[in-house]
């Protein structure tokens, strides 16, 4: 049980500082770097979780195919270092209405934060030994494909949409 | 006879006492087996192009690999005025790392003890893990950082292109890579490496071996293909070896390095192979199953097995000229992913309706 909390903690540490350096960062390809660090921690703690599909899952889609894109991408264009001294206080990032609606989503973020923290013990009451590890994969197939088929199809329609749109963004103009 | 030659090293009896030994023994045959691929490489590639290959150094040349390791040990490290100091010295950690994690969930042998050497019997496998397929894809996935970080980090065009090239060529096989592993895991109905060995012990008809290879004809012999292909291009082996082309790149990802850091690619790469071998046998070979030979002498046929694909690793390097980079896209995206999702699909359909 020691054993396991100190694990808990060490997976922790990576993935907090891991995630602090993506943002504190100024050089793009350390970002990168960072939060493929923090998502190694998030699939430790996946694993004392006892959720191994999810663990692994979370290697392959995230460390293994979306971020070798980001990197493939933050290499191609040859992002260069965002220095402090160069920002650009007149870019529109910078105007009342952008910094504004960003205040009130930070906030709200905060406030959802606290609202899960302040309702931690209630939720760990809720948890019992429901999900049986050995055949967690059987079960979750089956329960994504028939309890909530709605919201997995909902979902790869939305993926289905992003990519689209981003083709259509991407294409030849004209012709 | 083994038994009795054994009986007096007889260790003490403690499971983690032979489990950290198995994890020991593991982790420096594999360094070995890259030292021995390299001896092999040669060898082979002499024998094809009738050389004689490395044949001063010790017996046949047998201590050749040694002589290498030294003079890698004694090189001195270079790096680039303009490298980036912390990424440049972390790719090669993350390469190796990486390819060692990746046997971990592999098996190489059935649950012994060692003809009754160790009073409880001892799982030939570092982590039998319940999801150890996805387990091995998502690391070796991950092994790709060290190849690209490598490029971009040493700051030099032949490494950044090298790099690129690396992981656009992984992105597109592991797509036709993941979709052959699934079509085993549909198969076998589970993820667990020792469990689908298992399930292919006996023989059809009297015969032919159970193995996955000979599955459900011809759809495991596809996806067995397809899963060797991806591996050979996952391993950036010739003739898909893109990211070291020497002729336009130099040495690709690793022009900038030297010494140990070199070393260590080169043997993540030799390591890569003996693991994706080594995967290949347990899911479409039979892993340690095989006539003649009892359960417990299992990783002999284990052993001859992975000899074999490496062999044929070899074979392809020595006698296939590397294709054109746009025939490697093409392959990949064009005839590998659609082969292997039809293949899936029938699979699939097969053990719905008949439950296989």
């Amino acid at each position: 049980m020691a054993f396991d909390l100190l694990l808990f903690y060490f997976f922790a540490a990576i993935t907090v500082v891991g995630s602090l350096l993506v943002v504190a960062q100024r050089n793009p390809v350390y970002s990168v770097v960072s939060i493929v660090a923090a998502f190694c921690g998030l699939s430790g703690l996946y694993v004392l979780l006892e959720a191994p599909f999810v663990a692994v899952v979370q290697i392959i889609i995230y460390a293994g195919a979306i971020l070798v894109l980001f990197l493939f991408t933050v290499m191609l264009l040859n992002a260069s270092r965002e220095d402090g001294a160069e920002w650009d206080r007149s870019h529109p990032y910078y105007r009342p209405g952008p910094t504004r609606v960003g205040a009130v989503l930070a906030v709200m973020l905060l406030g959802q934060l606290a609202w899960v923290v302040s309702r931690l013990p209630e939720l760990r009451a809720g948890v019992g030994d429901a999900a049986p590890a050995a055949s967690s994969v059987r079960l979750l197939g089956r329960v994504l494909f028939t309890d909530y088929l709605f919201a997995f199809e909902v979902t790869s329609i939305l993926i289905i949409a992003a990519m689209v749109g981003a083709v259509v963004l991407a294409g030849k103009k004209g012709s | 006879m083994l038994e009795t030659l054994m009986w007096p090293l007889r260790p003490p009896q403690n499971w983690w006492v032979a489990y950290a030994t198995l994890v020991g023994v593991l982790f420096l045959a594999l360094q070995i087996s890259a030292a021995v691929m390299v001896y092999f490489e040669r060898k082979v590639s002499a024998w094809m192009q009738q050389r004689y290959g490395p044949w001063l150094v010790g017996p046949a040349g047998l201590l050749q690999p040694i002589a290498d390791i030294v003079k890698l040990f004694f090189k001195e490290e270079l790096q680039p005025k303009a490298a980036d100091k912390l990424l440049f010295s972390l790719a090669p950690i993350i390469s190796v790392a990486a390819c060692f994690v990746a046997f971990a969930p592999v098996p190489f042998g059935a649950t012994t003890t060692f003809f009754g050497w160790l009073d409880e019997p001892l799982a030939l496998q570092v982590a039998d893990l319940n999801v150890g397929v996805l387990a091995f894809f998502a690391v070796s996935s991950v092994g790709v950082y060290g190849i690209v970080l490598a490029g971009w980090a040493s700051n030099s065009k032949y490494s950044l292109l090298g790099g690129l090239r690396s992981s656009a060529q992984m992105i597109s096989y592991e797509l036709a890579y993941g979709m052959a592993l699934a079509t085993i895991v549909l198969l076998a109905g589970s993820m667990s490496f020792r469990e689908i060995v298992d399930a292919q012990a006996g023989y059809y008809f009297g015969m032919i071996p159970r193995w996955n290879v000979f599955a459900v004809f011809p759809f495991g012999l596809v996806a067995f293909l397809l899963f060797f292909t991806a591996g050979v291009a996952e391993t950036n082996r010739a003739p898909f070896d893109f990211p070291e082309a020497e002729q336009e790149l130099v040495a690709g990802y690793h022009t900038e390095y030297s010494s140990m850091r070199f070393a260590m690619f080169f043997m993540a790469e030799y390591i890569n192979m003996v693991t994706v071998s080594a995967v290949a046998v347990n899911l479409f070979l039979g892993g340690w199953h095989g006539p003649f030979l009892s359960p417990a002498y299992g990783w002999i046929w284990f052993l001859i097995k992975l000899a074999v694909l490496l062999f044929i690793y070899l074979w392809l390097r020595w006698t296939l000229p590397r294709v054109r980079y746009d025939q490697l896209m093409t392959l990949g995206w064009k005839v590998m992913l659609p082969l292997a999702t039809v293949n899936l699909l029938v699979v699939a359909a097969g053990v719905l309706a008949f439950g296989l």
